[in-house]
C-alpha cells in the first residue's frame, strides 16, 4: 500500500452523471487485485476535508480508470478534473475478491457502479462466467460493453424495462439459475445496493454456493486507524458456539463472504 | 509569546518525556502506529498517542460512525478497543521498534477503570507516558460526567496519579464553564502536562430521513473547523498554569501548530488531518 501522485490521463463523460476518470498511476496499477480500492484527495472541494473511495474499474499499463457517479461535493469536484492535473492516491486499499476456483463457474451480479468493483475479477478470472447487471433504468446500466468484450455473457434488468428483462436483477439471476446445466457449480460475485447482496446472499445459501460481495461504507482514514467503516462478522467460538465482531470495511473488507456478514436491519 | 524553542532544534522535552520534536499524533486517528507505519516513518514523530485503551474490551458504537461536515467531522467511534492486556500483547511490541515515545491514552467508566487502567502500564517496557481522556463525549456512563464536573475530574485524575509514576498527561474537553479553572484543577491534582483539546460535542440531521445521521445521535466534532476553539483554549490555560501544554484541534499544517506553540503550547498533535494527508 503506498501513496502515489498521479496525474490526470483522461475524464470521458458516459452521460447521466457518470464518469470515467483515468490517472497515471504505475505502481497502483501494478499491483491493484480485483475489488481493492483507491483513497482519492480531491482537490477543489468546497468544505469537504475526507477522502473518497473508489474501487479499481480498470487497471491497464501504468493507468488506471475509475467509474464514479456525481453524487455530492467531492464527485463534483472530480468531474471538474482536467489532464495533467494531480491526484493524491492511496492504494492499492483493503482485501478484494478472491481468485474463483477451476471447478466454479463465476456469475457477477452488478447494481449500478457495481460493475466497478466487478470488471478486474472478470477480466482476471481463468474461466469466462456470465454477469447480471441490473438498474432502475437503462442509463444507469453502466459498462456492460467492457464485460462483453471479455466475451462473458451479460444479461440486464431494468426496473422501468429500458434495457433487458424488466424488473430486478436478482429475477434475472434466479432465470439463469433455473436454466443452469446440473453439473454447474456457481460461486457468486456482487456488488451494488445491500438489499441486492443480502437478495444474492440468500440464493447462494438456499443453493450451497458461495458468494462474494463488496460492502459500501462511509469511510474515515482507509487504513485501518479511525475505526468509522465497521460491519458486523460471525466470529467462530471454539466450543462450536458463535458471537460477533466488528470488522473493517476498509481493511478485512469490503469484499466479504457472505455467510460471515449480520446484516442490519435496514439493509 | 512563550516557550522559546530549546537552542538545538526541534527537539522538546515534555514533562520529562524527550521528544525530537514536538508533533505528536492525536489518540484516536492513528490507530496503533502500524497502521500508518505503511505509508510513513515512524521514527519522524514526536511522540505517538495511541487509540484510547481501557481496563477491558470496548466494542463501540454502532454505525454509521462518522459523518463529514463543513471543514471537519463528527465522530461516534465509541472508544471500541481491545482492552489493555490484547494491547500489551499483540499491538505494544510492534511500536518499541521505533525510535519514538509511545504515549498510551486511557480511560474508564468508573473511578475504580481510571485507577486500574493507569496501574496496568507501570513498568510495561515501551510506553513512555499515559494520557488520561475524561473528556471522551460519546460514553453516556463515564466519559462524558468525569471531563466536565470538578468533582469527578478531580477524583479521576487522582485516583490515576496514585496508580501510576509515568508522566501523566491530563486530555481536556473543549466546554467547560472555565478552562483556567479546569487546568489548574488538573495541575493541582498531579497532572505532569494537559492535552487541548478533545472533540467538540456536536450533531448533524439527515433532513430528507429526517433523522441524526449519526447511530449514536451525537458525536464530537474535529477538524479545521473546531482550530480557532481550541487556539482559545490553549491561551487561556497556557496563561493558568505552569505545566506544559499539547495543542491540538485542526490543524492541517505547519501554521495551525505554530499558532498553537505561540498562544503557549510546548507540544501538538494531529488529528484528523492524518485521514487526508500524506507524506508524498
Ligand atoms: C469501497 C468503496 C468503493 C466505492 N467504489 C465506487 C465506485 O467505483 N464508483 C462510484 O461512483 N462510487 C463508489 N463508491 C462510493 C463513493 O465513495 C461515494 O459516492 C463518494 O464518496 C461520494 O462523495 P461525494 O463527496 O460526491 O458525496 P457527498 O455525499 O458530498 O459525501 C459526503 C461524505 O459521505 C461519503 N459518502 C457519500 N456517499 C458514499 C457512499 N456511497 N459510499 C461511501 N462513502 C460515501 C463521502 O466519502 C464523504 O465523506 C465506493 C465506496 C466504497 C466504500
Ligand atoms: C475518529 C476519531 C477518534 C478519536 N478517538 C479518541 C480517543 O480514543 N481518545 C481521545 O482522547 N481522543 C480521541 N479523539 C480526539 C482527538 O485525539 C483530538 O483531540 C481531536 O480530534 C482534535 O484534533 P483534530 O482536530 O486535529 O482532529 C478522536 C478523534 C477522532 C476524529
Ligand atoms: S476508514 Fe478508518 S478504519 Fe476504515
Amino acid at each position: 500500500m503506498l501513496t502515489e501522485i498521479t496525474p490526470v490521463v483522461r475524464q470521458q463523460g458516459l452521460g447521466h452523471d457518470y464518469y470515467l476518470l483515468t490517472l497515471h498511476a504505475p505502481e497502483i496499477a501494478r499491483t491493484v487485485q480485483p475489488g481493492q480500492f483507491v483513497h482519492l484527495r480531491v482537490p477543489g472541494m468546497e468544505s469537504g476535508i475526507l477522502r473518497r473511495p473508489f474501487s479499481v474499474f480498470k487497471a491497464e499499463h501504468d493507468e488506471l480508470t475509475l467509474l464514479y457517479r456525481v453524487i455530492g461535493q467531492g464527485t463534483n469536484a472530480m468531474r471538474r478534473l482536467q489532464p495533467g492535473e494531480e491526484v493524491n492516491l492511496l492504494g492499492p486499499l483493503g482485501h478484494g475478491f478472491p481468485p474463483i476456483e477451476q471447478d466454479k463457474f463465476p456469475v457477477l451480479i452488478a447494481g449500478g457502479y457495481g460493475a466497478a468493483a466487478l470488471y478486474l475479477a472478470a477480466a482476471r478470472a481463468a474461466r469466462r462466467g456470465m454477469i447480471c447487471m441490473g438498474a432502475s433504468t437503462a442509463t444507469d446500466i453502466l459498462c456492460s460493453r467492457d464485460f462483453q468484450d471479455l466475451d462473458w455473457e451479460v444479461r440486464l434488468a431494468t426496473e422501468d424495462g429500458t434495457a433487458g428483462t424488466r424488473g430486478l436483477v436478482t429475477e434475472v439471476l434466479d432465470q439463469w439459475l433455473a436454466q443452469r446445466p446440473e453439473n454447474c457449480i456457481p460461486e457468486f460475485l456482487a456488488c451494488g445496493p445491500n438489499g441486492m447482496l443480502r437478495a444474492v446472499s440468500r440464493r447462494a445459501q438456499a443453493g450451497g454456493w458461495r458468494a462474494w460481495v463488496s460492502l459500501d461504507r462511509h469511510m474515515g482514514c482507509g487504513m485501518g486507524a479511525c475505526l468509522a467503516c465497521v460491519q458486523k462478522v460471525r466470529k467462530p467460538k471454539p466450543d462450536g458456539s458463535e458471537e460477533w465482531q466488528w470488522v473493517r470495511l476498509c481493511t478485512e473488507g469490503p469484499v466479504f463472504e457472505s455467510r460471515d456478514i449480520i446484516w442490519d436491519e435496514n439493509d | 509569546m512563550i516557550n522559546p524553542p530549546p537552542s538545538g532544534g526541534l527537539a522538546v522535552n515534555l514533562a520529562g518525556i524527550a521528544m525530537k520534536n514536538p508533533v505528536m499524533s492525536a489518540s484516536g486517528t492513528f490507530g496503533y502506529g502500524q497502521e500508518f507505519a505503511r505509508i510513513l516513518d515512524l521514527n519522524l514523530m514526536g511522540a505517538i498517542v495511541v487509540k484510547g485503551i481501557s481496563p477491558r474490551p470496548a466494542s463501540g458504537n454502532s454505525t454509521p460512525r462518522m459523518v463529514e461536515t463543513p471543514a471537519g467531522l463528527i465522530n461516534a467511534i465509541g472508544l471500541q478497543n481491545p482492552g489493555c492486556d490484547t494491547f500489551i500483547a499483540e499491538y505494544l511490541p510492534f511500536l518499541r521498534q521505533f525510535q519514538t515515545p509511545t504515549i498510551v491514552n486511557i480511560w474508564g467508566t468508573t473511578l475504580a477503570d481510571y485507577a486500574e487502567i493507569a496501574g496496568r502500564f507501570e513498568g510495561v517496557p515501551g510506553v513512555h507516558g499515559l494520557e488520561l481522556n475524561i473528556s471522551c463525549p460519546n460514553i453516556k456512563a463515564g466519559g462524558m460526567a468525569f471531563g466536565i464536573q470538578p468533582d469527578m475530574a478531580r477524583q479521576a485524575i487522582k485516583a490515576a496519579r496514585r496508580a501510576t509514576r509515568l508522566p501523566l498527561i491530563v486530555k481536556l474537553p473543549p466546554h467547560l464553564f472555565s478552562i483556567a479553572e479546569f487546568a489548574r484543577l488538573a495541575e493541582d491534582n498531579g497532572a505532569d502536562a494537559l492535552s487541548i483539546t478533545n472533540s467538540l460535542p456536536a450533531m448533524a440531521v439527515d433532513i430528507e430521513q429526517r433523522r441524526p445521521i449519526l447511530a449514536n445521535i451525537t458525536g464530537g466534532l474535529t477538524g479545521p473547523a473546531i482550530h480557532p476553539v481550541a487556539l482559545k483554549l490553549v491561551w487561556d490555560a497556557a496563561k493558568a498554569v505552569k505545566i506544559p501544554i499539547i495543542g491540538m484541534g485542526g490543524i492541517v499544517s505547519a501554521r495551525e501548530a505554530l499558532a498553537f506553540i505561540l498562544a503557549g503550547a510546548t507540544a501538538v498533535a494531529v488529528g484528523t488531518a492524518s485521514f487526508t494527508d500524506s507524506p508524498r
